[in-house]
This record gives structure tokens, sequence and C-alpha cells, in this order.
């Protein structure tokens, strides 16, 4: 156990350091955001294997409240997230209600086709700007305490966040409550005949996920000062899956890695190669789905962990 | 569990190797081009507009004051996020010293935010909505070629004043289609005439006979065609397929000239239209679409046009004042007169509207066209008082001083 | 002028001959989305980009290769439709024992790339593709004027629907299909070549798309982004016919495209979720789909 909390202390050190290493905080903030998204996805996908193809909904729609609030209504940065936070989490409960009845590709459909449902209603509402998006949205500060102006606190305020949403997670995936969820995915009918509300664990996780998935979009509409459509768009739903299987949906650190490639690579590749850039972004799908499905770190974990796999994806 | 806590670590590194350092902004003055061009708009500027600059920084000999200039390009796909991070990208790690915006007014607002934050000279060049130089001014912004009021001005105000009393309005659903739909409807009713309704249809339609059969259902006389681009070209085809412009006139609030040479002129033949500029309007104008024509293979539009102008502009600005620094080049710009091919005693407003000259005109029939490119016919020619207005935009901060 | 709900007639009737029409398209797209769920059990993601290869594929003939319409509505299906069938050998094949969730994940890649591949040949605004000459003009109904081609749309995506309904539910082959859905194994036992079969049947149900894609070329333009947002509206009206009913999927098709049609007149600012709102509440009422067995 302290080798892993010495990999911890790496990338922590690693993480407090980056903006004094030259890197452009903005990037680096967006990283975390993603990051945080991607988490929040594989609190679904890895832990109960439920694939919601519509999680952009609950990640754009929290951004456009936050971002609405603080802009036009003159909210408090902390009051905006925890608003933004609420209404994702209460669509969370209306899709995922409707959702969990269904499984597998049935789940995933529907989750798909209720997120277009919040998409077009973004698209219409008065309040997101339709076309155009919100636009200038003010970081503010943290209760009018320390600034969140400039890119450096804000990138420790974003980098607080995102530990602790990762550190939650790790809780809830290690509660009793977690076990249960691994117990419904590895096999649901026996969960439900030792007497499980097997329906109502999966959508206490749907809504969990849904809302951190939402705190990532209002931390990452304050970051950038904008939300636009493409945030609730279903690309940005399959770029988060992308994310977590590249990296390796069900480890912590996956969709954390994952976040980092997929962002990287579109950052770079979007200069270089235009258009292209979907289409290398398919074919990584193609080859995650084909012959990588544990995504990079799974891979890793199960070569070099060696024979002792198993063990080792226990004590994680 | 050592190795495993090694290969996380390794993998991280490799993640953070791989992020974008921080450019050191070298001894250049960096111009910035954020357009369309690949969507609805390409043809409009596109490839064209970036030739258009470099066609005004060979003129300035490729140096001013001893620094070499470059171009950077990029294609914001209409999307106001990709137009800002970039804007906000190349400010902070490129050392932006001025930004050209090509289409879309939605694009362009959330640039001018950007703009205003990081203080780099913004000219909105492509885009039409007024409210750049309204509620969403800038100190730093210019909106060089054209507006949705002079747009509404210029066309709307002829056709009423022909006997078009009652219009319905197929709009863009984007700030820009929404602004300019009000310059045209205030127009119209400012004349006498009526506006029965307005349907607002995404940026991209290619299909738009659910929206024109709303139209057609209204009664009215004339349709407004409140978009640009593509989106113009496909909504006036729609209508001559379902015989709606047997019924209803159409208005093109804005067409360039290559949404007329894609149509053809046996389809547009007749349409009133109002430009800041065209290629055949005298020697200079000639002589600019002469070159441009040799690289392009097609007559620049007035906002490529534009693009060369305020590149110009912008140069014997930073020449004048011997500094790239935002502040001392924005008031010199706000100074001085322009005049170049692309208009003549033109000045910048409080409120950073370029005002200029403006031309409303009526597109030839097959008949009437002598050589290629011969497509457009003066109608009127408006000062750029008459269709801006001479006092600056109440709306704008900028303008109360 | 007569009026219901304070709209004119006119307007309605117009606006559900419009629906018609896109109802035909949803019926043929879903159709091919409900043969290939139907036998496969994989949820093909790539059937918009199919579609939209198929509209390309009738645009490139015409421009570069000379290639008509009326070939083109040949043609261009069975080109895809092969394409199809490597995708299907190549990497779906791979993927029968695994959870239904990677082929999903894999056609969605499979979409990603082939509407960047397009993108980047031809841009992301539209190409348009003439309208044939046999079918030019309109028909004057009195409330509107209908373009002859639209008719056509109707005419010819109804007839496939039908034939394909007759083929599945009527001949010996398509009752090979039939039994092989329901028992793979078995019908192997028999001496039937499954995997031929299942390889023919993602073929053919690609090329209804291309053929939907064919037929949709001069209606809206080309351009690589036409099946993106169409794919998702398809899967709702999939999940409201219910998976995998060949009948559900072309009737809950063209009943949707009218309603659709409906709500533009009575509340246009609805038209693109009402497919959306009616899937909701059918799952909440009927969770296996209005045509649904289980």
């Amino acid at each position: 156990m302290r080798a892993h909390t010495g990999m911890y202390v790496v990338l922590s050190i690693m993480a407090l350091a980056a903006p004094f290493l030259g890197l452009y905080p903005v990037f680096l903030m967006k990283l975390l955001c993603f990051a945080m998204f991607a988490c929040a996805f594989n609190l679904l996908l890895g832990y109960t294997k439920m694939l919601s193809f519509g999680h952009a909904a609950y990640f754009g729609s929290s951004a456009y409240v936050t971002g609405w609030l603080v802009t036009t209504h003159g909210w408090g940065t902390i009051e905006g997230i925890a608003a933004g936070v609420a209404v994702a989490m209460a669509l969370g409960l209306m899709i995922g209600a409707i959702a969990v009845r269904r499984e597998g590709i049935y789940f995933a459909m529907i989750t798909l086709a209720l997120s277009q449902l919040v998409f077009f209603v973004c698209l219409q509402a008065e309040f997101t700007g339709g076309e155009n998006g919100l636009q200038g949205i003010p970081r503010g500060s943290i209760f009018g305490i320390i600034g969140l102006g400039r890119d450096r606190a804000m990138y420790y305020f974003v980098l607080a966040a995102f530990v602790a949403v990762y550190v939650l997670i790790r809780r809830i995936v290690h509660s009793p409550f977690g076990q249960i969820l691994k117990a419904i995915r590895a096999n649901e009918l026996r969960a439900i005949s030792l007497g499980y509300k097997v329906d109502r664990y999966k959508l206490v996780a749907f809504v969990l996920s849904a809302s951190l998935a939402g705190l990532a979009g209002s931390l990452k509409a304050l970051v950038l000062g904008f939300v636009t459509l493409s945030d609730v768009s279903q690309g940005t739903s399959g770029e988060v899956i992308l994310m977590t299987l590249l990296g390796g949906s069900g480890t912590f650190l996956g969709p954390v890695v994952g976040a980092n490639l997929v962002v990287t690579l579109q950052e770079y590749l979007s200069d270089l190669v235009g258009a292209w850039v979907s289409v290398i972004i398919g074919a990584i799908f193609v080859v995650c789905v084909m012959i990588f499905r544990r995504g990079f770190v799974g891979e890793i974990q199960r070569r070099f962990a060696g024979r002792a796999g198993e063990f080792a994806k226990r004590a994680d | 569990m050592m190795r495993k806590s090694m290969t996380g670590a390794f993998g991280a590194l490799l993640g953070l190797c791989a992020y974008p350092q921080v450019a050191a902004a070298g001894d250049q003055i960096v111009i910035g081009d954020i357009d369309d061009l690949s969507g609805v708009y390409a043809d409009v500027q596109g490839q064209g507009g970036v030739e258009a600059a470099n066609m005004a920084i060979a003129d300035m000999g490729g140096t001013v004051l001893g620094k070499k200039i470059i171009v950077l390009s990029v294609d914001h796909q209409n999307k106001p996020d990709i137009g800002a991070s970039k804007f906000r990208e190349w400010a902070d790690q490129n050392g932006l010293n001025m930004l050209l915006g090509g289409s879309n007014t939605g694009v362009s607002i959330a640039m001018a935010k950007v703009a205003a934050a990081k203080k780099v000279p913004f000219f909105a060049v492509g885009a039409g909505g007024a409210s750049l130089t309204g509620a969403d001014c800038t100190a730093y912004s210019i909106h060089y070629a054209y507006d949705t009021t002079a747009l509404g001005n210029g066309t709307a105000s002829a056709i009423v004043k022909q006997g078009g009393k009652t219009w319905f309005f197929v709009t863009a659903d984007y700030a820009f289609g929404t602004q300019l739909q009000e310059a045209a409807a205030r127009v119209v009713t400012a004349n006498g005439g009526k506006v029965l309704g307005a349907v607002r249809a995404p940026l991209g339609t290619t299909d738009y006979s659910s929206f024109l059969l709303q139209a057609q259902a209204s009664g009215a006389q004339v349709l407004g065609l409140a978009n640009a681009g593509t989106d113009f070209s496909n909504s006036l085809k729609g209508a001559n397929e379902f015989g709606i412009t047997k019924t209803m006139k159409p208005a093109a609030l804005l067409a360039f000239i290559s949404d007329i040479h894609s149509l053809t002129l046996q389809t547009a033949q007749g349409l009133y239209l109002t430009t800041a500029w065209y290629w055949d309007l005298n020697e200079e104008t000639r002589a600019f679409a002469q070159r441009f024509f040799a690289k392009m293979h097609r007559e620049p539009t007035m906002t490529q046009a534009a693009y060369y102008s305020a590149t110009l502009q912008y140069l014997k600005a930073v020449k004048t004042v011997g500094s790239t620094d935002p502040d001392l080049v924005m008031a010199e710009l706000k100074k001085a007169k322009i005049n170049d091919m692309f208009t003549k005693n033109g000045y910048i407003r409080a409120d950073g509207l370029m005002v200029h000259t403006m031309y409303v005109m009526q597109v030839k029939t097959p008949a009437e066209s002598k050589y290629p490119w011969d497509y457009y016919k003066v109608i009127k020619v408006m000062s750029g008082e008459e269709a801006d207005g001479s006092q600056p935009d109440p709306a704008c901060s900028l303008a109360k001083k | 002028m007569t009026a219901v709900f304070g709209v004119p007639l006119p307007a309605i009737l117009g606006q559900l001959m419009l629906g018609l029409v896109n109802g035909s398209f949803y019926a043929l797209l879903s159709l091919g989305l409900a043969v290939i769920f139907g036998l496969l059990g994989v949820v093909n993601f790539a059937h918009g980009a199919f579609y939209m290869l198929g509209a390309f594929a009738a645009y490139i003939g015409l421009q570069f290769l000379g290639v008509n319409y009326w070939c083109a509505l040949v043609l261009a299906p069975l080109a895809v439709g092969f394409l199809g069938v490597a995708i299907e050998r190549l990497f779906l094949r791979h993927l029968y024992q695994l959870d239904p969730l990677y082929g999903l994940l894999l056609t969605f890649g499979i979409a990603l790339i082939a509407e960047g591949i397009m993108r980047g040949l031809f841009g992301s605004s539209g190409r348009s593709y003439p309208v044939p000459d046999l079918l030019r003009g309109g028909f004057n109904l009195g409330f509107m004027v209908l373009p002859v081609y639209r008719a056509w749309v109707v005419l010819a995506s109804l007839t496939v629907c039908g034939l394909t309904w007759f083929f599945i539910e009527r001949t010996r082959l398509g009752a090979m299909l039939r039994a092989a859905t329901e028992n793979a194994r078995l019908v192997q036992a028999f001496g039937i070549n499954v995997p031929l079969l299942v390889m023919s049947t993602y073929g053919a149900g690609v090329a209804l798309a291309a053929l939907a894609g064919v037929l949709a070329a001069p209606v809206i333009q080309v351009s690589p982004l036409m099946g993106s947002s169409l794919v998702i509206v398809v899967f709702a009206v999939v999940v409201i016919g219910g998976m995998g009913s060949i009948i559900g999927a072309i009737v809950s098709g063209l009943v949707l495209g009218l309603i659709e049609g409906l709500t533009k007149v009575i509340y246009p600012e609805a038209s693109n979720i009402v497919v959306f709102v009616i899937m909701a509440v059918v799952l909440i009422w009927r969770p296996t789909g209005l045509f649904g067995r289980e």
C-alpha cells in the first residue's frame, strides 16, 4: 500500500508544480475538468457497467445554469456551482428513473435520446443564448475572499475540486454501497435474489455520476468563461466514453489518463490535421474496442502485475 | 505494487511532456485570422480572406518597424467556443497583435469579449451583427465592413418603397439572423409596412421546405431571407422548388457575390442587395480584383476586400505610432481617415464602427450581363451616415463619452 | 379558409405532407436498423454514416464517374452494402461473444471515421445534387405545390419497406433469417450457413440506409454530417416501435414523421423534441416499445 501512496505523492507534486513549469494554465484546467468528467462517467460505466450515451446533458446543463446565474444574476461562484450541480442532479434523477428500467444497449439508446432532448431544450431556451451560447462568464471569487480571476488561483481551485471528487469516488467505490454496485455488475439476478432493490441502487449511482459530471461542467464554464451547445452535444458524450475506455474503465486512474490523452491529442491534432482529427479519434475508438478493451491503465496493471493480476485489481 | 506505482508515475510523466509549452513571443508582428474555413460561409471569405490579408502584408513590404509580419489562421467551424479559446490561446501564447474576425456574428461576439480581456485589437470583418458596436462593443473592437443596420437601411427600404409592404422572415437562428431581422423589421415598419411573422431556421439547414410553407401560409408579399452564405442560397432554391417565388417576392438581406455566382443569374436575377464594395466599381477596385483573381480564380467578395483594407490600415497605424501597443494603435486608428481601394474617407466612430459608403445593388438579368462576374448594377449610393446613422449606438458604453 | 386550432387547414395539410416525406426516410432507416438489430443484436450507430455515404456515393458517381441518378439508386446501395459486409467480416464478427455494448461503441467509432473522411475531402458545407430531369416540377395540390421528387420519395420508400417486410415474413429465406434470430446454433445445426446469413443481413441493412441516402440527396444536400443527427431520431423511432420489430419500425417511422409535421404547425418550437418526448412516454408506459415482444 505504501508504494501506492508513493505514486499519489509523485502525482500530487507534479500537479501542484505544473503551472510553474511553463505549462499553459487554461489548458491544464481544461484537462482537470475533463478528467473529473471522465471520473464521474467511470463511476457509472466502470462500476455498474451502465453505458450512458448522454452524459454531456448533465455536464452541459450544469455549465449553462452556473454560467447564467453568475453572469446575468450576479450570483457568487460557489452558489452558482451549487445550483448547477443541483440541476444536473435533478436531471440525472429524471432521466435515470426512465433509463434504469432497461439495461445494456436499451439503456444506452434511451440516455442518448433523452440527452438529445436536453440538447434541443438548450438550443431553444432563452437563457442559454441558443446558438450563440453564453459568453464572458466571470470567474468571481470564493465567497468574496479569494479572487479567481488570475489563472493560477483558478488552477488551484479546480485542482482542489478535482482531488476532492477523486477521493470521493474512491470512497464511494470502497463503501458498502460500492460493493453492492459491483455485485450488481457481476450478477444482477443474484443481487435481486439477495433482496437488493437493484433499480434503486442503479439510480443512486446514476444520479451521483450525473451530479459530479455537472460539477465538472460548471467548473469548465468558469475556467473558459463560456458555455456553448457543444458542451451538451452528442459529440461530448462520445468523447467522455472514449476517455474512459482509452484510459481503462473500472480503474481509478484510467479516466484521468484517458482524458489527458484525448484532450491533448485534440489540442495538437486540430492544428495539424483539421477535420481529420475525428478520423483519428474514430480510429482510436475502433482500436480500443477491438484489441485494447482494458484501456491504458487496465492493460498496464495486467501486464505488470502478471499472474497476480486479479489480486492487484482487488487491491486497487 | 512498487512496479505499479512506477508505471502510474511514468504514464503521468509521459503525459506531462506532451503538453503544449508557452511559446516565447518572438520579434514579429502576429496577425490572426479566425474564420469559417469549411462551413456555410467558407466561400464568403475562407482562404480568400487569408489571401487578401497576405496581399496587404506584401504591399507593406512584408515587414513593419523591422519586424516580420506573420499570419495565423484557424477554422472556427461556426462554434463560438472554438473561436474564443483559439483567440485566447494565441493572445496568451503566440504574442498575437491583431485579430481579423471572419464570418459568424455569434463567434465574433465571443471573440470581442476576449479582445477586451486580452487587449488585442480585433477587426470584425465578416460578421454583420450591429451589436458588435452596440451592446457588445469593446474598446478594442472595430466593426469594419458592414453591419445589419446598414443592410436593413439599404435593401429593406428599397423593397418597401417599391410596394413590398407585408413581410415574413426566414431567419438564421443565431445572433446575426435575429439582428438582421430586427434591423429590417424596423425599416419595414418605419416605412409603413408590416411584419406578419418570422421563423427561425438553424444555421446550416439544408431543407427549408417546412419553414417556407409557414412563410407561404402567412400570406405576406415579401419573403425576407435573414440569412447568408449557403443558408441563403438553399432557402432561395427551396422557395423556387415549392413555387413560393410565384406568390412572394424574395428579399436577400445579405448576399455576397459568391452566392450570386453559385446560384447563377438565372435564379438570382432582379434581387436587391446591399454591399460595401463591388469589384467592378472603379479602376482601383478592378486592379485589386485582378490581382486577387490571379490567385483565387474568383472575384473577391466585399469582406475579402475588407480583409485587405483592415490589415493594411492596421499596419499603417502601427507604422505611424511606431509600436504595436494596443492602446496607441487603437487611438491612431480612430483618428485617421481611411482611404484605400475599399473605401474613401471612411472613419472609425467612438463605438468602433467603421463608417463608410454602402451601395444598394440589383442583380442583373442574364441578358444584361456582358462579361463573366458582371452581376450588379448600382441602384443607390448611400453615405456612411445614411447607412448607419450619424450618432454612435447608445447601447455601447463607449458612445457616452 | 377553414382553420383547425386557429391554424389554416392548408398549412396543416402542407406540413403533414412534408411530415410524410420525412416519415418515409425514418421508416427506411429504422427498418434497416431493426433488421440488423434483430439478427445481430448490434445497435448500428454507423447507420447515419452509411446513409451519408449512400448520398455521397451518388454525388461522387454523378460528378466524377458520370453515373446518373437512376443507376445510383442501385449502385450506391450496392457499393455501401459491400463496405458494410467488409466491416462485418473485419470487425463486428469478433465482437458477437462480448457485451453488445462493444458493437455500439465500434460502430460509433466507424461513424466518426466515415464522417471525418468525408469532411476532410469535401468540407462540412453541403454539396448539391440535382433533381433528376424526369422528376422535376411539382403537383399543385391547391394547398401547396408538392415537388414531384418528394412524392417519388414517399412512393419509393414505401415500396421498399413493403418488399422488405414481405421478404422477411413471407419467404423461405426470410423464415431462415427469423429462425436464426431465435436460435442461431440450432439453425446452424440444420446446415444453414449462419455466419454468411449474418454477414449478408448486415450488408442488406446497410444498403437500405444507403438507399435512403440516395433518395435524400436531391432533397437535403449531400453533407458529411447529414446522418449524425438523424441517427438519434431513428434510434428513438426504433425504441418506440420496439427493438427488432420490422413492422414496428415501418409504422412508427411514418407516424412519427406525421406527428413531427403536425407539431411544426401547432407548436414549432417543440418539433425537434416531440419524438424524444413520445419515446419517454412510451418507455414509461410500455418498456418494450409499441410492437415489441418480450
